[in-house]
């Protein structure tokens, strides 16, 4: 019984860890065609906001959830003016200058922080559950993955912005004859997945600390869970993140991590067989 | 001088007659050291101090007079942290700049990159680095610690102390599962036993499912064999489990590029290991060396267990050319296998004539708030994994590593 319980809230946690590395990307992409290569420093950026302003006297809670964001938000608003803005609709283009910002930005982590890892201990104390010790950080996480997915759901379906954004990334014609200026909604949606990058890194960082070359290991799951959610940003995000965290989770508690990885990717390759627009390219259609 | 035509035409005449001299020409009144190690890239953490390490040999030498009359001069290189660059800067070292010894390499990878060069060029060849033993090559000599020597004196501590059940994770690759073995010899030799050994690549840094899985097999005590950035992670979540105040743990791996520092005292408070050095050693030689360290550098915070392995090294096989009387390699290997000692910050080193390894002293250690605290020495520690299967005295064209079968 307690087993089950354990097992459960590992596999939530998983699904929780994709949805938060992918929302960002999840953004960027979904809604503009952008392949940000360089999201998984933009989560190592955050995590080292994190880090660094809570040495320097922030309370842990905040620089997870404000200066990490913080941080991804106004790199994010330098990237999209500088490099970005003049590779929209440029698929090939922006995953190229994208993939040099990343080299750039290890390169820089490895120059300012040094080429080791740091973190910070998680500010929860782990808990029981009947023979079992977990990790109490991991349900914040969850809850956190909640909080996200809902705030991005209600944002985008809700607001007056949202709908903005909406409109402009399906017609952009239509939503500049009306008197919007795409230019900028392409820039806030661009600052605004950066943010969720920055504060996917600073929530994670109790767990996975941060390492200049740690985007790597980002990279690869943000991706693979995005294309095979599809368009729909969050509803996409979190079919595919639910399949995919629960699929690794579970063969990872039969085998090891190695084979619950090995499951995950072909898990996502039969996913893109079957459906090759990803998820939301079939079910939940037109849904956010 | 005014810089006209005809000067400038004078003076790379001159220039270019001296480059074309042969380069043994020049040799001849200075002993060329070449230092061969990661100084960017991922392992630079681990080759910066030991590159420094061999500086501080050299200046220390050359301000007593040097060697034998002559001035050391040191040829670096850095390698990147690329297994390939291994390679080309052997050669360069070897061809072009006619060194008398190359120190370095760091990994197992690097090692066996540049060690048949070396071989084939007759240059001698010094590797200071903890390594998973079973070298077998007259032209090298290993002064780290291997994993016998460390195992040897940490599973019967651990199992003293804590109990039987041993649950172990490991990285993926041929250290980890070597010395994984090495533990397992250990652990039965002295009565305990290994429920389970877990590899991990090195990339991997969510350990979530697996400390579930450790709290099902219910060990006595977790045995760390992981390398890396990414596996440091496992430290942190095995804490924020609150795992680290309910099952002990000792690690063959943990410290040696100084990561108790980066861990809070509360995830790394406890652990145990077993090294030939610690900056918290009491001795006298000890203290001399970090105050020398501190002055050159201003920092003691990047010396480790492999940087300290290099000064005993340079120092080692200086004391062989003392000795031999002469830089000719030969002469040197000769007077090397008399078994020469050195005192230094890690206590004696005794080179082990038939297997080119060293005889180490090895600590017992428990971190205690960032520091490695020595619970006990236990001096002139022999090299016997490579001792049972290496013997030079007796094949002394042997040329290989043997892979230590339990």
């Amino acid at each position: 019984m307690d087993y089950a319980v354990v097992v459960i809230i590992e596999v939530l946690y998983a699904i929780s860890v994709l949805a938060l590395i992918s929302a960002g990307l999840a953004v960027i992409f979904g809604m503009m065609r952008v392949i940000n290569l360089a999201h998984g420093e933009f989560l190592v950026l955050g995590s080292y906001a994190a880090i660094f302003s809570n040495r320097y006297g922030v309370p842990i809670y905040l620089a997870i959830l404000v200066a990490a964001p913080l941080a991804g938000a106004v790199w994010g608003f330098i990237v999209e003016r500088l490099i970005v803005r003049w590779l929209y609709g440029r698929l090939i283009n922006t995953m190229l200058a994208t993939w040099g910002l990343s080299l750039a930005m290890m390169g820089a982590f490895v120059m300012i922080f040094g080429n080791t890892q740091t973190g910070i201990s998680a500010p929860i104390a782990g808990f029981t559950v009947g023979a079992y010790q977990i990790n109490g950080y991991n349900l914040f996480i969850i809850a956190m993955a909640i909080v996200v997915m809902a705030g991005l759901y209600a944002v985008m379906k809700g607001t007056r912005a949202g709908l903005v954004a909406r409109a402009a990334m399906q017609r952009p014609d239509m939503a500049q004859a009306f008197g919007y200026n795409t230019s900028q909604v392409y820039m806030w949606t661009f600052v605004a997945g950066s943010a969720l990058a920055g504060l996917a890194g600073g929530i994670l960082t109790p767990i996975f600390g941060a390492i200049p070359s740690g985007g790597a290991n980002y990279i690869a799951k943000a991706f693979i869970t995005v294309i095979t959610g599809g368009a729909s940003v969050v509803s996409g995000t979190l079919a595919s993140a639910s399949i995919l965290g629960l699929v690794y989770q579970i063969f990872t508690f039969l085998s090891t991590s190695v084979v619950g990885e090995i499951a995950l990717l072909i898990a996502a390759v039969v996913l893109l067989r079957i459906l090759p627009t990803g998820i939301t390219g079939r079910f939940l259609r037109n849904r956010v | 001088m005014k810089l006209s035509r005809r000067n400038l035409l004078k003076g790379s005449a001159a220039a270019g007659a001296l480059a074309a001299l042969p380069p043994m020409a020049i040799a001849d009144d200075v002993i060329k050291v070449g230092s061969i190690h990661d100084l960017s890239g991922i392992f630079d953490i681990y080759g910066k101090p030991m590159d420094k390490a061999v500086g501080l040999v050299i200046d220390e030498i050359n301000a007593g007079g040097g060697l034998l009359g002559m001035k050391l001069e040191k040829i670096s290189y850095d390698t990147q942290s690329d297994m390939a660059l291994y390679t080309q800067y052997a050669q360069q070292l070897t061809r072009q700049d006619h060194v008398n010894v190359v120190h370095g390499g760091i990994l197992s990878a690097s090692r066996e990159a540049i060690r048949p060069t070396l071989r084939k060029a007759e240059t001698l060849y010094f590797y200071n680095t903890q390594y998973e033993g079973g070298v077998c090559d007259r032209n090298i000599f290993c002064t780290g610690v291997t994993p016998a020597q460390q195992s040897e004196v940490l599973l019967p501590a651990i199992i003293n102390k804590w109990g039987k059940k041993i649950y172990s994770l490991a990285a993926d690759y041929n250290y980890g599962q070597i010395t994984a073995k090495w533990v397992q010899h250990y652990a039965q030799a002295n009565g305990g036993e290994i429920v389970q050994t877990d590899f991990f690549p090195l990339d991997v840094a969510d350990f979530g499912a697996t400390i579930t899985k450790i709290q099902e097999a219910k060990p006595d005590i977790v045995m760390s064999i992981l390398v890396g950035g990414a596996h440091m992670s496992f430290y942190r979540q095995w804490a924020a489990a609150g795992m680290n105040a309910k099952i002990p743990m000792a690690s063959t791996t943990l410290c040696v590029g100084n990561e108790h520092r980066v861990l809070t005292p509360a995830e790394g408070n406890g652990i145990m290991v077993a090294y030939s050095w610690s900056q918290e050693r009491d001795t006298t030689e000890n203290k001399a060396f970090l105050e020398k360290w501190q002055k050159a550098f201003g920092s003691t915070d990047d010396l480790h267990e492999l940087a300290v392995a290099t000064y005993s090294g340079m120092n080692l096989w200086a004391e062989g050319v003392r000795k031999a009387g002469s830089v000719d390699r030969m002469k040197v290997i000769e007077a090397l296998e008399t078994g020469i000692s050195f005192e230094g910050p890690a206590g004696k080193i005794t080179i082990d004539p038939p297997t080119h390894h060293a005889i180490n002293d090895v600590l017992l250690m428990q971190v205690e708030d960032q520091k490695m605290k020595v619970l006990e020495v236990f001096p002139q520690r022999p090299p016997v994994d490579t001792q049972a299967v290496c013997d030079l005295k007796k094949n002394p064209d042997d040329n290989q590593q043997y892979e230590i079968k339990i």
